[in-house]
């Protein structure tokens, strides 16, 4: 059940974009996103999409990972895609019923935004498959500083994002025994009617919400033994190094917003 | 003349204002600096709320804690607790950092330390425990043994002049339990360390200077493992196990055999018996 799920896994690697500075890495995609948005025709549809597969290339994952990185959402996509197809007006018709017509507009329209939502999809998988949680947490402390101006509790963030996902193997493990456990004594899970299905996570959920607690009030109390009194006057193990490569990355991206500039229409 | 590195004098203390039986009982005694200490009692006797009051995780309702020239209060607790470390009973909730050597240096990020110099000692103490190899690894992909090395590693980091066990062995596997022991034990010699180790393990607590019995909250005996242990089988209405050695002997009495009433190490256990056949 949880090995289907792409979104938010990492792929251990050694190439050009795993070794990317995280943060280089988190400002990009989410550039890149923004920047999809100024594509309006074929000419910067193309150049995005060659932007992209290149990244993908570079990352040496393999692209099947991509792939499946869309199925989630391919309902999604497709209803979307439908809508703009059905209600987009403009151009030559060629079929029409009541207020649902498919024309020419329509269909390019809905060309455009399927190639946007596989796009920022691939992005952001890229971003999660080369980059470790850890970092990525490492980078939006870093992003998130400036806040500390407008009192934003930069550090307690930060703190509670890398505690949480240090946590995810540990609750997963421990979501496994506590099924299996129940298992042994005749709770089905997944099987039935949904109201059935939905009891049979109870079992499962309760103690799970009673140990999370427990392990939240133990590491405190090991947090406290060791010292901790809080951000201030804390210094840092991890830290991040800004590369050539890195300045690359942001060099790529404004060239590739001059040329979005030049081609869009 | 030794220094007494820790002094309790009348602790006690409630969890609940209005218990009737206090988790702690008019508890005093002191610590010598370098020795290893025990405590031992059966589930819910106070052991693990007495090493709490140690370094302040839980603040006494009568009596004083003196922790090297301190004395325990709000204003220097996070002095005591730089001196005193402490590894708990859970491997897996006590790991903070999200890699092992993040983890280890999680107590030196509390105290300020510039970044070169935790390096080289993140370094040093995952050597000491002989976890060098693991450094960059996630706790999930570590056993309970190697997450409580890493965790000593964490106090020892600190350099900290008590180390305190709270059960730390107790969910481990004899393999695991054995290891962790042996680290603490070189640990110790190495920079003369002063180790409170609680536990429920007779045979961990029988290579201990001075034992620590408690029952209901009380101190209700104390002194060194023999003298502790030659109480022989009523330490099992203390709800204590017998060390092996003892009940060997115990199972050599009932077969009609004439053993010392004393008790003996494993070692004295080995020689006794030896030299007994001989003389036959």
């Amino acid at each position: 059940m949880m090995n289907k799920l792409i979104l938010g896994r990492y792929m251990p690697g050694d190439s050009l974009i795993h070794r990317l500075d995280s943060r280089a890495k988190l400002v990009a995609s989410f550039y890149f996103i923004g920047i999809i948005f100024m594509a309006n025709n074929w000419q910067t549809y193309l150049l995005a999409a060659v932007f992209t597969l290149f990244a993908i290339l570079l990352s040496k994952v393999d692209l099947k990972f991509f792939i499946r990185g869309v199925k989630p959402l391919i309902w999604l996509i497709l209803f979307t895609v439908a809508l703009q197809i059905m209600f987009t007006r403009g151009g030559e018709v060629y079929w029409e019923w009541g207020v649902f017509s498919i024309t020419e507009f329509g269909l390019t329209n809905g060309v455009f935004i399927f190639c946007r939502f596989v796009l920022i999809i691939f992005m952001s998988t890229l971003l999660t498959l080369t980059t470790p949680p850890l970092e990525l947490s490492d980078a939006i402390e870093y992003l998130l500083r400036p806040l500390k101006v407008v009192r934003f509790p930069v550090h307690e963030v930060s703190l509670m994002l890398s505690i949480a996902l240090r946590f995810v193997p540990t609750l997963m493990d421990e979501t496994e025994k506590i099924m299996n456990a129940q298992r042994a004594r005749g709770v089905d899970f997944g099987e039935g009617s949904l109201i059935q299905k939905m009891k049979a996570v109870v079992p499962l959920l309760i103690p799970l919400f009673v140990s999370s607690f427990n392990r939240a009030e133990d590491l405190a109390t090991a947090m406290e033994a060791r010292g901790y009194q809080g951000g201030d006057g804390r210094t840092k193990y991890r830290v991040l190094h800004w590369h050539n490569r890195d300045t690359m990355v942001v060099v790529a991206f404004v060239l590739l917003t001059i040329a979005l500039i030049f081609l869009r229409s | 003349m030794m220094q007494p590195i820790i002094e309790l004098k009348n602790i006690t203390y409630k969890y609940q204002p209005d218990d009737v039986n206090p988790a702690l009982k008019d508890v005093s005694f002191s610590i010598n600096k370098g020795e290893w200490i025990a405590i031992i009692g059966h589930n819910g006797s106070g052991k693990s709320t007495l090493a709490k009051t140690i370094n302040g995780l839980l603040m006494p309702e009568t009596g004083t804690v003196n922790v090297g020239e301190l004395s325990l209060n709000e204003e220097n607790v996070w002095t005591i607790r730089k001196m005193v470390g402490m590894v708990f009973q859970n491997p897996d909730n006590q790991f903070v950092g999200s890699t092992v050597e993040d983890d280890v240096a999680f107590g030196l990020e509390n105290q300020g330390i510039p970044r070169e110099e935790m390096v080289e000692r993140v370094k040093a103490a995952l050597e000491a425990v002989r976890m060098s190899e693991f450094s960059k690894k996630e706790p999930a992909r570590l056993s309970g043994g190697q997450k409580q090395r890493v965790a000593i590693a964490g106090v020892v980091a600190l350099r900290p002049d008590i180390i305190i066990l709270d059960e730390a062995t107790s969910m481990l596997d004899p393999e695991g339990r054995a290891e962790v022991i042996s680290t603490i034990q070189k640990i110790k010699e190495e920079s003369n360390l002063t180790v409170i180790s609680i536990t429920h393990d007779i045979d961990e607590a029988a290579n201990a200077n001075r034992i620590f019995v408690m029952r209901q909250g009380e101190l209700v005996n104390e002194g060194t493992p023999e003298e502790i242990f030659s109480a022989g089988p009523e330490l099992i209405k203390l709800g204590l196990d017998l060390p092996f050695p003892e009940k060997l002997k115990a199972a050599l009495k009932e077969r009609g055999i004439d053993v010392p009433s004393e008790y003996l190490t494993e070692e004295g256990m080995v020689d006794w018996l030896w030299t007994s056949v001989l003389k036959k």
